[in-house]
């Protein structure tokens, strides 16, 4: 079980938490083509390493944010809300 | 086997004599016993059947490995099974049973599959009954297999659970386990020391030698008082760590005495683990190895000195490492005779010493045991292969030790292989976590208390705690490395076996590599080695050593299987803890319902909460409750409670804009003081819920939910704000509990709401219907709205929870005069279907878009929304989509049947459609029912085949069956 240090809350149980999957999708206007709008409904990322992903604090302050996981090890990298910059890409 | 109580010595205590039964014969031990010394002290020699073969057993082991000693403790529901007899603590009046055997471990119907033995060897089964197929077989074959039987009642107990946050965890009280508590805490670092047993010191308490100049076990006692003492220091004894997870977390089971609840399921997350969970000997395989009499020589050791009893009289021990010499000095010195010590190795210190001593040692292996019911003689070749038979009735073995890597292997560590001391040992670490001692492949007590004090050092510097030095513990051993030659097994004729719990062999390991189950894995599955409850904690690493033999590899190329959470069996009932039964997932009650129920209600759940299906009087149907209720609401009055309604409000100078793009229809050109029906989809246009919204004030709205989609509604709100729209200046607050609601429909609804008391104008002209108004209704501070979910002039009273009870009285007491009725779902949800009223989630599903119950007007709209963009894809647009329909048999008789489908008449193949609502309605006197037809609205007046085997025929209508034009509605 993770511990997710919750930019509100600090840390706490992985239980308390429920992850909403990839972060930073951008939502196409309503031009979009259908293409890009399937891409946007349908298709996630799967790396093997670090996944930006939102979680929500549901027993606690139910605030979305952000996490930089990697999904070998479950090491999070970084915590970060939802109007803050992503974290430079692990080098 | 003549095994024996020590006239003194041992942790048992001699003034506490306890009685006991197994199989049924009663027993006496002492307290500080456990189920399996108590057994050896009373020689009973045969403890279990096994498995597959169902060969008489007895105790190989003194721990958690022990594969043999399986019980049934107790009767009726508190039954516990498949216990290891080695666990479990002597109490009075202790009722023990052998599990896989019939009527009794010492004669055991089931022991005739031993006579067959040669013909059902690994695989057997699978290669046997593949025809017909296994299907035909499987279910006799599985009630043959399995171990104990669970009682089929409710287990009584009770179970616990905690959570624990700490500085430094200890797994393992051991000597390295001690050695690093003793630093930790002396450093001041909060320490949980967990120890299995019910006392600290492992090997300290059996096998003897001295620390900082005093006894052990002396050590040890002085130290677990210090401990106990110590604030910061949590010491569990009686607790398993039987699993490691991510971000160090481990699940402990601590069991409790005494006490009404059973287990305590811990889950601790520590900064610091350390663990010394110590090592297991490895038996040695060679022919007959399982004769009752033959155990560890590691267990043979504690018995002697934790427990006082001698296992048998003359002792041959077997091994191929130093480890085991110590056992022939203190067996002696027990009164015991050492037959023979044969030692695999051709010269070791060990050995001259031992011959010096006067021991005969032996240089070779044993290739056979004798005796009948247990071990009466080990048959030896010696290097130059001579055979002879050594007269013993109790055989010590040692293969030598595998570090207990389980956790560490699950912490995510990995393990090498060590050619020297032939094991598997952890070597690199993923987690905040160090392995000492036997458990690091660090045997000797010097080496353990060395590990463990320095782990514990180390921790504190990372943790930054700053401490005086603390001496290391200091022990009179040299700690050697282990001196070992491998032996994997001893070629002779007879069954060796590797696996005991599951009846695995050396020959089918090799069966195995024959067939080309030669990957470790495809090992496990074809033999089931290492699958028993036990998960081959004696067996694998002598499984991969001779499958690696078998196949030309080393045991470092074979590998291991995974070491699988938990450690040792684990009752479910322990990871539920106290959410079971009632409290498994709590039911949510109405502010009203103590009403409800005197009014006889039948309660069902919906959405989490119950609620009354129907109010019965004497001598109705349920079916009936429901045509009286519901024809009461058309002809006088219907009352009901719908507190459950999910209540959202929505405040903010954004929050018309919020909502404009939350629903698929506009809320923002709402003026305050009305209420609009609104249809919320996700962004694949599929409806997930529908309500009514309500506008409070300019920046406030109240949106209506589902009962069962408050929560998820509420969610759904807060996740567009905070993740897609954080610019829009919207609070969302959840108030379905603030508010209580009773609700009257029907002709005089507005009658008894008047004869109530009420302080507003009620009157069709100044409260229309979609509206609301604030004011005093029934004696409380009110919110009522003019909406209706049946058709009918209606008025939801909105109150606090606690005045529920009391307008709800009032309004029966006013009604009383108009025949006021209450009304249950069943009623409520035949009135909406006369209306047409969608009811989401029963008419739609996972497929259903806006435009598939008409509502292609969204479109029009200018602005975006959720799930706009994916109405416009063609297949949302497709025309032979299902679309929301009425439907009406063409013989005007009674309710169809839900979920049955329709197709054109006299076709056959694909549906045309299906019944999604359906009821009699008491007021039409015929059938209503709604459904999705392929293309339905284009296809009204069409006439179709209902396919439920009524041959009756149904019509397409529109959704509304009843007041289309919405006069009753309104009035």
């Amino acid at each position: 079980m993770l511990l997710i240090n919750c930019p509100w809350c600090g840390p706490r149980g992985e239980h308390e938490f429920s992850c909403g999957g990839e972060s930073h999708i951008a939502r196409p206007a309503l031009a979009s083509t259908d293409a890009e709008w399937s891409d946007y409904l349908y298709f996630r990322k799967n790396p093997k390493g670090e996944h930006l992903e939102r979680w929500r604090h549901d027993f606690g302050c139910r605030q979305w944010f952000n996490v930089a996981r990697d999904t070998r090890t479950h090491a999070i990298r970084a915590v970060y809300r939802m109007d803050e910059q992503k974290p430079e890409p692990e080098r | 086997m003549k095994s024996a109580r020590l006239a003194e010595g041992g942790d048992i205590d001699r003034a506490r004599r306890l009685s006991f039964t197994f199989d049924g014969a009663t027993f006496d031990g002492f307290a500080g016993d456990t189920l399996a010394s108590a057994l050896l002290a009373n020689d009973v020699a045969i403890v279990g059947r096994s498995f597959k073969y169902h060969r008489p057993r007895g105790l190989m082991a003194a721990g958690v490995e022990e594969p043999n000693a399986l019980m049934a403790v107790g009767e009726g529901p508190g039954t516990e099974v498949n216990l290891r007899a080695t666990e479990i603590e002597l109490t009075q009046g202790l009722a023990a049973r052998a599990v896989n055997c019939w009527p009794n471990a010492r004669f055991d119907v089931g022991a005739v599959n031993n006579l067959i033995a040669r013909f059902i060897p690994a695989g057997f089964y699978y290669k046997t009954f593949m025809r017909p197929d296994w299907g035909f077989f499987e279910p006799f074959i599985r009630r043959a297999a399995g171990l104990g039987k669970p009682s089929a009642e409710a287990d009584p107990d009770q179970y616990d659970a905690l959570y624990a946050h700490t500085d430094i965890l200890i797994v393992g009280a051991g000597p390295a386990g001690l050695a690093a508590a003793r630093a930790a805490a002396g450093g001041g670092a909060r320490v949980m020391l967990v120890e299995q047993d019910p006392l600290l010191g492992g090997s300290l308490r059996w096998r003897g030698g001295e620390i900082d100049g005093a006894p052990a076990k002396e050590w040890a006692d002085e130290l677990s008082r210090g401990l106990r003492m110590d604030e910061e220091a949590r010491v569990l004894t009686r607790t398993t760590a039987v699993g490691y997870f991510d971000h160090n977390e481990l699940a402990l089971i601590e069991r409790l005495v005494d006490r009404d609840t059973r287990l305590r399921f811990w889950r601790v997350r520590a900064k610091k683990v350390i663990l010394a969970c110590g090592a297991i000997e490895r038996p040695l395989v060679f022919a007959g190895n399982d004769r009752p009499g033959i155990m560890l020589a590691s267990a043979v050791h504690r018995y002697l000195g934790q427990f006082a009893v001698r296992a048998g009289e003359r002792l041959a021990i077997f091994t191929n490492n130093d480890s085991a010499y110590a056992l022939a000095r203190d067996y002696a010195a027990a009164g015991g005779d050492i037959a023979a010590i044969i030692d695999h190795r051709r010269d070791s210190p060990a050995i001259d010493h031992a011959l010096e001593a006067g021991l005969n040692v032996v240089t070779g292996d044993a290739i056979a045991t004798g005796g009948a019911s247990s071990l009466s003689g080990v048959t030896v070749r010696d290097k130059q292969g001579r055979e002879r038979r050594i007269a013993c009735d109790a055989l010590a073995m040692s293969g030598g030790w595998s570090p207990s890597a389980h956790l560490f292997k699950q912490s995510g560590g990995a393990l090498r292989w060590d050619d020297a001391q032939a094991c598997l040992r952890p070597d690199r670490s993923v987690q905040a976590e160090r392995s000492v001692g036997a458990a690091n492949g660090d045997f000797g007590l010097r080496a353990a208390l060395s590990g463990g004090h320095e782990a514990a050092v180390a921790a504190l510097g990372e943790l930054a705690i700053k401490t005086a030095p603390i001496a290391l513990p200091r022990a009179a051993d040299k700690g050697d490395r282990l001196k070992i030659s491998p032996l994997w097994r001893v070629r002779a004729k007879g069954k060796a076996f590797v696996d005991f719990q599951n009846d695995v062999t050396a020959d089918d390991i090799d069966l195995s590599a024959r067939e080309g189950y030669v990957s470790i894995e495809h090992l496990k599955r074809y033999t089931t080695l290492g699958m028993a409850p036990d998960q081959g904690k004696t067996a694998n690493v002598n499984a991969l050593a001779i499958m690696g033999e078998a196949t030309g590899r080393t045991p470092a190329e074979v590998g291991t299987t995974g070491y699988r959470f938990p450690f040792t069996p684990v009752p479910i009932a322990a990871f539920a803890g106290f959410q079971r039964g009632r409290l498994f997932h709590p039911t949510r009650r109405m502010p009203g319902h103590a009403a409800h129920e005197a009014l006889g209600a039948v309660f069902e759940e919906y959405g989490g909460w119950l609620r009354p299906a129907c109010y019965r009087r004497a001598g109705e149907t349920p079916h009936d409750a429901e045509q009286r209720e519901a024809l009461a609401v058309r002809t006088s009055a219907g009352i009901f409670e719908s507190s459950t309604l999910g209540k959202i409000e929505v405040k903010g100078p954004d929050a018309a804009e919020f909502l404009d793009r939350i629903y698929a229809n506009t809320m923002s050109t709402l003026s305050v003081g009305k209420v609009r029906y609104g249809v919320m989809l996700n962004e694949y246009g599929v409806i997930v819920d529908d309500g009514v919204c309500a506008r409070l004030a300019d920046d406030c709205f109240l949106v209506g939910t589902s009962s069962s989609a408050a929560e998820k509604i509420a969610f759904t709100l807060e996740e567009w704000l905070q993740c897609e729209w954080p610019d829009l200046a919207v609070i969302v607050a959840p108030v379905t509990t603030a508010w209580g609601v009773v609700t009257l429909t029907g002709p005089h609804a507005r009658d008894i709401l008047l004869g109530a008391g009420v302080d507003i104008d009620i009157s069709a002209e100044a409260f229309p219907h979609m509206s609301f108004r604030a004011g005093k209704a029934a004696g409380a501070e009110a919110r009522i709205f003019r909406v209706s979910f049946t058709g009918e002039t209606s008025f939801e009273v909105n109150v606090p929870p606690a005045a529920v009870e009391g307008v709800w009285a009032k309004l029966m007491a006013a009604g009383k005069a108009f025949g006021v009725t209450p009304v249950g779902i069943d009623a409520l949800m035949l009135l909406r279907a006369e209306k047409g009223y969608l009811h989401i989630g029963g008419d739609t599903d996972g497929t259903t878009n806006a435009l598939d119950i008409g509502w292609d007007h969204v479109l029009k709209r200018k602005s975006d929304f959720v799930g706009r963009r994916s109405l416009l894809r063609p297949a949302d647009q497709a025309r032979d989509r299902f679309q929301f329909v009425g439907l009406e048999g063409v013989d005007g008789g009674g309710a169809l049947s839900i979920g049955a489908h329709v197709r054109k008449i006299g076709a056959t193949g694909e549906t045309e459609g299906y019944v999604t609502s359906s009821g009699f309605s008491p007021i039409l006197k015929r059938g209503v029912a709604l459904g999705m037809v392929k293309a339905g609205r284009l296809r009204k007046g069409e006439i179709l085949d209902l396919q439920d085997g009524s041959k009756r025929r149904v019509r397409i209508t529109d959704p509304c069956q009843y007041d289309p034009e919405g006069a009753r509605l309104h009035g």
